[in-house]
């Protein structure tokens, strides 16, 4: 079995985004120690872009300033393969808008990230239609492409769209950029039983989760929860507030679980 | 449906703006097989737009070339001042049966801005316009313009504040209501089927410069030649010609202070192929596919990537790009209003400039158009300060 799938048994893993390099490269290689001490399971790596088009306000920002100050993917692989060295049981995802992926080119990458144990790549701006030319690489070198569902997405797609994946799908929780929210939409279960409905694969609820609440809720109904916005400003407030921040969603899933965090 | 022009164009967006253009796709092809349809924007093309559009053949401009004779499309006669109304036309009927209610849209000089202002307050629709911060100054009159026509005006202030930012936050916006906000995109560029209708809508400048070059001069012309930012002029005109090989088509990219120097949005001569607003296509970035700022004295060609068709037709040797810097322009535009009274958009100038470089090497029975896309009463004040800046006399 492999270590995503592995992650998906038992216990419900919680994934912690962060746009690598922000605040500092040093900074975001901290956060990302502190989230998987307070009970980070899998991390989104997110690699910096000057035009993220899909993203919120604060991942936005992230995204500009650390891409503005020259992080790079080489960057974002050089810490993928520090905190595999540290942790061979933490799942890593690398999380991209496309551009710097073909940059580097995809077949180099999928070998570099295979090497290094990184275990999928979840490209933000790769629907079903395009995706043909990431999947064949990552096919050859055992990396999971993670698939991503939207609200908008009708049953019939969305079980085109999680065919023959593997890993786990990305359930995007509202129809809107990334960013904390207040609460889960009122129709979250049942969006998450029609999901479950169209897929095996185990299913991650992200967007907008950033309090123990949310997180105790999305636990209740997906197989994973999903942190971004809010962990990135807890990083930006410094101090223990990401190792809390994690902490805190940890706690919310145990809850929904019935178990301690 | 092919989405692609060779590896170029795509959908490479969130999987939750697919629906969106899933619906815009079917409402498109719908729309082309509706009599009813295709007679609204006849009747709205002649008579709120004024066209066709006259060609004409500039005979001091000609001479002072000494070479082919130069024809103008004189798109700048249109309503609004620029081709952009024939786009925001056409996808504006298309929101209308489709039952959206508000309109977005990207802008970077604001000539987009503006002819989506004018058919949101035609047709009774919502209007949010999102514009770098940095041209909202830059682009004052056509600010003032949208705000009468009823529409609001969003200024973007992150990243480099023009139009590449405007488009990322125009995509957010929509990303969060697409279900009852129709994108109308200003150029022949973003993700598949945008492409393809803003070419469809801008057709009507190439048929028609076609029908009236037969009529005046009883052939076709040697060359066709426009000004290439994200392209929609410029495919506009070619579209009446990419069936007559003998027609050579050329588009004049914004060479800024020259490419060797990195100040300039000349995305085919001076990019990489990459992925970016939901398209493959030419882009100027860096290494790292890091998006870099552009620069041009023309704000409607300040764009740092390029339609699709565009790269697939640089590609297959097509169509020639060439490069205009910034002082080519400037002193095309001059020659423009002196020989021939008509002030040109400083876009156009671009145009005008590899026309009448052109045409010098031509023989004079050769016929040359040129596609004057818009008119140049909005960059007075840029002309003004260039001038200023560069110490040239009045």
């Amino acid at each position: 079995m492999d270590r995503i799938a592995r992650l998906f048994q038992g216990k419900k893993p919680l994934v912690v985004f962060t746009t690598v390099g922000y605040p500092s490269l040093e900074r975001s290689r901290e956060g990302l120690e502190a989230a998987i001490e307070n009970g980070a399971d899998i991390l989104e790596l997110g690699v910096p872009f000057s035009d993220p088009m899909a993203d919120g306000p604060v991942i936005a920002n992230a995204s500009q300033q650390a891409s503005g100050e020259g992080v790079s993917l080489e960057q974002v692989l050089e810490v993928a393969s520090q905190v595999r060295r540290a942790h061979p049981e933490v799942g890593l995802v690398l999380f991209s808008y496309m551009n710097p992926l073909y940059q580097y080119g995809l077949e180099r990458l999928c070998q570099t990230l295979a090497s290094l144990e990184v275990d999928a790549i979840l490209p933000v701006d790769l629907p079903l239609e395009e995706r043909e030319e990431l999947l064949t690489p990552c096919r050859k070198h055992g990396l999971h492409l993670i698939p991503l569902v939207s609200p908008l997405t009708p049953p019939e797609r969305a079980k085109e769209i999680c065919q023959g994946m593997t890993g786990f799908v990305y359930a995007i929780n509202v129809a809107g950029v990334t960013g904390a929210r207040k609460s889960l939409p009122p129709d979250f279960p049942g969006m998450m039983q029609r999901l479950k409905q169209c897929t095996s694969l185990p299913v991650a609820s992200g967007f907008g989760i950033a309090s123990r609440e949310s997180a105790r809720e999305a636990a209740a109904y997906a197989d994973g929860v999903i942190a971004g916005s809010g962990f990135v400003r807890a990083l930006e407030q410094g101090g223990e507030a990401p190792g809390r921040f994690v902490r805190e969603l940890a706690e919310g899933m145990a809850e929904a679980q019935g178990t301690q965090a | 449906m092919n989405t692609h022009y060779g590896i170029y164009g795509g959908q490479y967006v969130a999987e939750t703006l697919m629906g969106a253009l899933q619906e815009l796709e079917r409402e498109y092809f719908a729309a082309l097989k509706d009599p009813a349809f295709h007679q609204e924007l006849q009747d709205l093309l002649k008579n709120y737009v004024g066209r066709e559009s006259p060609l004409y053949h500039a005979k001091r401009l000609s001479q002072a070339c000494g070479g082919a004779q130069i024809y103008l499309k004189r798109e700048d006669l249109n309503h609004t001042g620029a081709h952009k109304v024939n786009n925001t036309l056409g996808q504006a009927l298309l929101a209308r049966r489709m039952g959206k209610k508000r309109l977005i849209a990207e802008t970077g000089a604001g000539m987009h801005g503006v002819a989506t202002a004018t058919v949101a307050a035609l047709f009774g629709m919502e209007c949010e316009v999102f514009m770098g911060a940095e041209d909202v100054a830059r682009q004052a009159p056509n600010v003032e313009r949208m705000h009468v026509l009823g529409a609001k005006v969003r200024a973007i202030t992150e990243g480099s504040q023009t139009l590449k930012d405007a488009m990322n936050a125009a995509l957010r916006e929509w990303t969060a209501t697409s279900q009852d906000t129709f994108y109308l995109i200003g150029t022949a560029a973003g993700p598949y089927p945008y492409p393809m209708l803003v070419k469809e809508f801008q057709s009507v400048i190439g048929k028609e410069a076609r029908r009236q070059c037969l009529e005046q001069c009883g052939r076709l012309p040697d060359e066709v030649v426009a000004c290439v930012g994200g392209g929609s002029n410029a495919i506009g005109i070619f579209a009446g010609f990419q069936e007559d090989p003998s027609v050579q088509l050329v588009g004049a990219e914004a060479g800024g202070l020259g490419v060797s120097t990195g100040m300039h949005a000349a995305s085919i001569n001076g990019g990489k192929v990459g992925i970016l607003h939901g398209m493959k296509a030419y882009f100027l970035q860096d290494e790292h596919g890091q998006i870099r700022d552009t620069h041009s004295v023309s704000a409607g060609l300040d764009y740092t990537g390029v339609g699709p068709e565009h790269c697939f037709l640089a590609d297959s040797g097509r169509a020639r790009y060439t490069v205009i810097e910034d002082q080519e322009a400037i002193q095309a535009f001059d020659t423009l209003c002196r020989l021939e009274g008509i002030i040109p958009a400083l876009e156009s100038a671009h145009a005008v400039a590899q026309t009448m470089k052109d045409a010098a090497t031509m023989k004079p029975d050769q016929i040359i158009i040129a596609n004057l896309s818009g008119r140049g009463d909005k960059d007075m004040d840029n002309i003004r300060q260039y001038k200023e800046k560069h110490g040239q006399n009045r």
